[in-house]
């Protein structure tokens, strides 16, 4: 086991198509041998099941912020992280996923949309992350631009030291 | 009596956020939830009131891993709306590009997903870096695998994710076919690789056997992801504009998607890889079948684990026929087929790698977005997978509940669930069951 010093790092998925982590796992087709060797993923759900949001110094969110208790999530990240990366469209504009922000009263109070808002803890408005907490860097793109995401993760190693 | 809780508050290794609370008394399950916890983005209802060009790009983003199927079915729902016949060219370059999706989106599922439970760790991550380890082999062989099938689709439609190349009638940019040499040579040479992933899930001995219905698409010409007739067990056959006729969708009031139960004789039904072989086993690529001859013996299966085996024999298919289509086709410079715009309603029944996509636009004569409909696969394969983990669960309540807990996770993992696609839209009808 390498003693070599890591950037711990977590990677967080919220309301979105998730296309940005897709192209992540593409990503690491070519770069996973090489990432290992210099990042601990300390938080990946979609990859696998032991996670910890302590003590991260770089948290890359995907995805736009549908409800208070998603809200907190991301707050309680922001806590536990040193730095916030919000990674695609909708985490960056909130858009598509905040699309019903646009809708129609009419539309809105519609009984189908009404049975979700009040069966579950849907906000009254979608929300771009840095609606909600700070955030350092973005990677804009639905999804998220690919050359983009290296040039950030190279930024954030040189921060940390991290070679 | 004994009473206890059993919660998995996020279920891992899958697309998406989902959960699972059990209830047992008196060493019985009394009540199961399997608990879609995504956020619904109506994008189904956001449609409504734009022009018909936008809906297949828009809705593409109803899913990250499955874009293209979603971009697939939007343009043939609004296509069959306005009497749009496509190309013999433009249907082969759709197929050729959905080979590429099914070969990179069962790749990930089965190889990122599914193989640290084959080999008892957690993650890929942990997957040692040793050349002779056959966890390393398998991890590289999906790296491979996966970016072949992203390349295939990156050379006929311009992206993996959310492609800007298909459009209504055609393809706004025709693919280089000097770029098409390099895509069979890769495809050959990973073939050995492919078929070392399907003797792995064949020898992965795990099972779950469950009486339930299988649908998928059939066509007899050929194994057909895109064109073709919805079959059952029952052999009873389904015109794709119909589906929606023979299906009853179920509110699950703790669950962002809804449920679904086909017509009338059965309780429950699976769509996916495994009810696409158990149907359409005969009609695989004919190199596919000699080659996969040993595992196609256990088809048709109702062990859902097969579900794994059953994809990984589709990604070699995938291969054989990409290749096939790459050695023959002729690409000649069409032009996008157009008409004016017409009131309409219009139907486009895939399979998406998870199984039966269902899209259904009605459009006005201004070419204008009345309704919209879609029906994904996990929302159908809910209320099945449900009742299976019922059944794993009352037989093994005597086992360490770790080892329930991390039961429980393959099985659902075995299904390919992505809540992404089951929580972003609006049904137009629903019925309380």
């Amino acid at each position: 086991m390498s003693d070599t010093k890591k950037m711990v790092i977590g990677w967080f998925s919220f309301t979105c198509c998730e296309d940005s982590t897709i192209l992540l796992t593409e990503l690491l087709n070519d770069h996973l041998d090489e990432w290992k060797k210099v990042v601990e993923f300390r938080y990946m759900r979609a990859i696998k099941t032991k996670n910890s949001i302590e003590g991260l110094d770089v948290a890359f969110i995907e995805g736009a912020i549908s409800s208070d208790s998603q809200a907190k999530e991301v707050q309680k990240i922001r806590e536990n992280t040193k730095y916030v990366i919000a990674i695609g469209s909708c985490a960056c504009t909130g858009m598509p996923s905040a699309s019903r922000n646009l809708f129609s009263n009419e539309a809105l109070i519609q009984e189908k949309i009404q049975w979700y808002m009040s069966n579950f803890d849907y906000s009254q408005k979608v929300k771009k992350l840095e609606e909600v907490i700070k955030v350092d860097d973005k990677v804009m793109g639905c999804p998220m631009d690919a050359n983009t995401f290296l040039e950030i993760l190279q930024k954030y190693l040189a921060i940390f030291k991290v070679t | 009596m004994h009473s206890e809780d059993i919660t998995i508050e996020n279920i891992t290794k899958i697309e998406g956020t989902a959960g699972l609370t059990i209830q047992i008394e008196d060493n019985t399950v009394k009540d199961l939830k399997f608990i879609i916890k995504d956020y619904r983005r109506f994008y189904t209802q956001a449609i409504k009131g734009k022009p018909y060009i936008a809906a297949p790009a828009f809705l593409s983003r109803i899913c990250g891993t499955c874009s293209v199927a979603h971009l697939f079915a939007a343009i043939t729902a609004v296509e069959k709306s306005q009497g749009i016949e496509v190309t013999a060219q433009t249907r082969l370059l759709r197929r050729l590009a959905y080979n590429g999706l099914m070969i990179r989106d069962h790749a990930l599922h089965l190889y990122f997903f599914v193989l640290p439970d084959i080999l008892g760790l957690d993650s890929i991550l942990d997957i040692p870096d040793e050349d002779g380890n056959q966890g390393h082999i398998l991890l590289h062989d999906s790296f491979d695998i996966k970016k072949l099938g992203s390349d295939i689709t990156n050379v006929i439609i311009g992206a993996a994710i959310h492609a800007p190349y298909p459009t209504l009638g055609g393809f706004l940019k025709l693919p280089d076919p000097s770029k098409f040499p390099d895509l069979i040579q890769r495809l050959e040479t990973i073939r050995p690789q492919v078929l070392r992933g399907i003797k792995t899930f064949f020898d992965w001995k795990e099972e779950l056997v469950r009486n339930s219905d299988y649908l998928a698409l059939r066509n007899e010409k050929g194994y057909d992801f895109l064109e073709g007739e919805i079959i059952n067990s029952d052999g009873k056959r389904v015109p794709t504009q119909d589906f929606h006729h023979f299906m009853k969708s179920v509110v699950i009031p703790y669950s962002q998607a809804e449920g679904y139960v086909f017509s009338d004789t059965h309780e429950d039904y699976l769509v996916g890889a495994l009810a696409r072989v158990n149907f359409n086993k005969d009609v695989l690529n004919p190199r596919t079948k000699t080659d996969v001859a040993q595992y196609l013996s256990v088809f048709p299966s109702k062990n859902v684990y097969h579900n794994n085996l059953a994809q990984a024999i589709e990604i070699l298919h995938c291969v054989d026929d990409a290749i096939d289509i790459l050695k023959t086709i002729q690409i000649t410079d069409e032009k996008v087929v157009r008409k004016p715009p017409q009131a309409g309603v219009g139907v486009g029944v895939i399979e998406a790698p998870r199984g039966i996509l269902y899209h259904m636009a009605k459009i006005n004569e201004k070419g204008i977005i009345e309704d919209y409909d879609v029906i994904v696969p996990t929302a159908q394969n809910q209320i099945n997978i449900e009742n299976d983990l019922k059944k794993y669960f009352n037989e093994n309540l005597d086992k360490d509940r770790g080892k329930l807990k991390l039961d429980a996770e393959k099985i659902i993992r075995a299904y390919d669930p992505c809540m992404s696609c089951a929580t972003n839209f609006l049904k137009i009808e629903w019925r309380e069951s």
